[in-house]
């Protein structure tokens, strides 16, 4: 019994020791499915506050004051979106909130919605009262029941405590909820999309201006804010804008949290404040990169997004910075990418999914992220030229300009991103024919290697075309003509006898 | 993506029309709801025939193109439905060089659907899959959680046999 080790807090372990929760501080320490317990954490005190406190421009310009901007990707400072919808004289106005976390590998909202539904119902009342709205939406995947019957839960019982409803803390405030369901269309997460989704129509993006603030759901003036924003605000009202304003960088305020995952030890949420360096995040908080090998890239943004070079992991992480070096935050995934990662690829797979996900309303992005990505296509195949490479640049510049909403406009990013950092990869794929990570099939050849090969015959049974030739306990060969690079082969031989080129 | 549309008779029963019936009465007359009613339709019925697209279009007062519109953005929705056991039949380079492109058009030619739909009396659907990494059997195909190696043409009347009586 030498070898003992003294029990570590959770909050000492290196994960958790340079995280900073906020928007995640209730999840998982509450019941989300008790009202009581979401009160027992100063829950609806913030709205309590604002009602019988504050006026709704007081509460506008503590928000204004934190510096809280926009969780969802854009980064707009969420005080002046509700200025504007406040600045607007109407009989109706709306408050909703964008729970359409379509981007792949991302949940912090998931979480957030799970852990700490009342934390989003009591911030939406909160911005009803400072825009004058009586009505809320929360669009939320469909994809996500367990959100769904929590917000379902919540909703029911801020009812029965009179916290949602008519005459909300004895004052003339009246504001409910409405639930509406996403049908898996990426595009939704756009604000003007989803709004025409909650109005039950086909998700396409209309121009803005109007902004929805001016013209947003059924005409009326909108607000739209995403559920890691709302999470947010009741700590601001409470702590006050100064508190909230001292955490983070000097022109992001607060804290992120991001969806760590891809080629890190530890994966999960990670909420840390802004100006947290990427290599704080990847080897302090995720561990580093697994098996000893190399770090290449962070991609942040998802499918808007880019990647983060090496030589980039000690910049700050914020807003300003990683539009400085061709990312963004986006909705905070944040995926580490080793050197068996082919940059080229990835772009591939992000245009992939984009050209999936485009709605087909505007020219630019419906057919212009189709030809980009036959143009990652030939370049992955090898019959890529320097020109394609001319070509694709123009083609991302003018997807950029021309598109109608976020989607299109960002659609390029992870090209552009990998383009401009490694260069040198694209290259090599169209002048030298070969793919450094050996990741795109049609550039890489399986050899075998004569003085480790034991003549076996395991890779010549397992081979689906038979293109392995050689006789027993004497060294193979693999017909390159015949063989379609399946790795099946490799994966069999035992004496790691097989490599790809 | 175009949408495979079903050409199988529609079976709806009483129980699932008064069902929808009344998810159409509990909107009461909101359109946005559109999108809610359709995704409890779909719950209803397993997916959205065009019968029941009349029917959504009717109760709501929206003109039947725009539920169509509607049903065919978004991906949740499907115009045809999943058979009890769904045929996946793997197109991927390593398969298709091994003939898994004769596999498919046997299943497709046995069972009297294109890939994509699902047999009359909802037994089977059929599709294509890219590559679901099982190389070193090619060809492959998968029937619900099943993984079928070396397929041949021959075999697809036994595999198929298996999941009949099921």
């Amino acid at each position: 019994m030498t070898n003992v080790q003294q029990p570590v807090s959770l909050e000492d372990t290196p994960f958790y020791k340079k995280q900073l929760r906020l928007a995640l501080r209730n999840c998982g320490i509450i019941n989300p499915e008790k009202i009581d317990e979401y009160i027992a954490m100063d829950g609806y005190m913030a709205l309590g506050k604002v009602l019988t406190e504050m006026t709704p421009q007081t509460v506008v310009d503590t928000i204004l004051a934190s510096g809280l901007r926009g969780r969802g990707g854009g980064g707009f400072p969420t005080g002046r979106k509700w200025q504007f919808a406040l600045n607007n004289v109407s009989d109706k106005k709306y408050v909703c909130c964008n729970a359409d976390e379509g981007d792949p590998g991302a949940f912090m909202d998931r979480s957030v919605l799970e852990g700490d539904p009342h934390a989003v119902i009591e911030a939406m009342a909160i911005a009803g009262y400072a825009i004058g709205a009586d009505e809320g939406y929360i669009y939320v995947r469909a994809e996500y029941p367990t959100a769904i019957k929590r917000l379902e839960i919540a909703i029911g019982q801020a009812r029965e405590y009179g916290l949602l409803g008519k005459n909300i803390f004895g004052t003339d405030f009246n504001f409910d909820i409405t639930l509406r369901f996403g049908a898996g269309a990426f595009v939704c997460g756009e604000e003007t999309s989803l709004l025409t989704s909650i109005e039950g129509n086909r998700g396409e993006p209309r121009p803005r201006p109007p902004f929805p603030a001016v013209k947003g759901l059924f005409g009326k003036p909108t607000i739209i804010n995403n559920v890691e924003t709302y999470a947010n605000v009741c700590q601001i009202i409470l702590k006050g804008a100064e508190w909230f304003s001292s955490i983070g960088t000097e022109k992001s305020k607060g804290t992120k949290v991001f969806a760590l995952g891809g080629k890190i030890k530890n994966t999960g949420l990670v909420e840390v404040p802004m100006g947290t360096t990427l290599r704080e995040i990847i080897e302090e908080i995720g561990g580093g990169i697994p098996n000893g090998k190399k770090f290449k890239a962070a991609q942040t943004g998802g499918p808007s997004g880019g990647c983060i070079p090496a030589e980039f992991i000690d910049t700050p992480i914020d807003y300003d910075n990683l539009i400085a070096i061709g990312s963004m935050m986006g909705s905070g995934g944040l995926i580490v990418m080793d050197e068996d990662n082919c940059m080229v690829d990835i772009a591939k797979f992000f245009l992939d999914f984009t050209v999936d996900e485009s709605c087909g309303k505007c020219t630019p992005c419906r057919i212009g992220t189709r030809r980009l990505y036959e143009i990652l296509e030939k370049i992955t195949s090898g019959n890529g030229t320097l020109e394609d490479l001319d070509r694709m640049e123009n083609l991302c510049n003018y997807i950029k300009a021309n598109s109608l909403c976020g989607l299109g406009q960002t659609a390029p990013n992870p090209v552009l991103s990998t383009y401009k950092r490694f260069r040198d990869e694209y290259i090599a794929h169209v002048v030298d024919k070969k793919c450094p990570a050996a990741v795109c099939k049609s550039l890489l050849c399986y050899e075998i290697t004569a003085d480790k090969c034991k003549g076996c015959t395991a890779c010549s049974r397992v081979c689906p075309v038979g293109a392995i030739s050689g006789t027993v306990k004497n060294p193979h060969s693999i017909d390159k003509t015949k063989c379609i690079k399946c790795g099946a082969c490799m994966e069999r031989c035992k004496f790691g006898a097989i490599v790809k080129k | 993506m175009k949408k495979p549309i079903s050409k199988i008779p529609f079976n709806g029963t009483p129980e699932q029309e008064a069902k929808l019936k009344a998810a159409i009465e509990r909107s009461n007359g909101n359109k946005s709801e559109l999108i809610y009613i359709m995704q409890q339709a779909q719950d209803i019925y397993g997916y959205l025939p065009y019968e029941v697209q009349v029917m959504i279009a009717e109760g709501m007062d929206v003109p039947l193109e725009k539920v169509y519109g509607v049903a065919t953005f978004y991906s949740q929705f499907a115009l045809s439905p999943k058979g009890k056991n769904a045929i996946s039949v793997c197109l991927g380079t390593a398969c298709y060089v091994k003939g898994s492109k004769a596999v498919m058009d046997k299943f497709s030619s046995e069972l009297g659907i294109e890939p994509g739909q699902c047999t009359a009396d909802g037994e089977f659907s059929l599709e294509s899959c890219r590559c679901v990494g099982a190389c070193g059997l090619a060809p492959v195909c998968v029937v619900n959680d099943d993984v079928y190696g070396k397929v041949t043409p021959e075999k697809v009347v036994e595999i198929i046999a298996k999941y009949k009586s099921k």
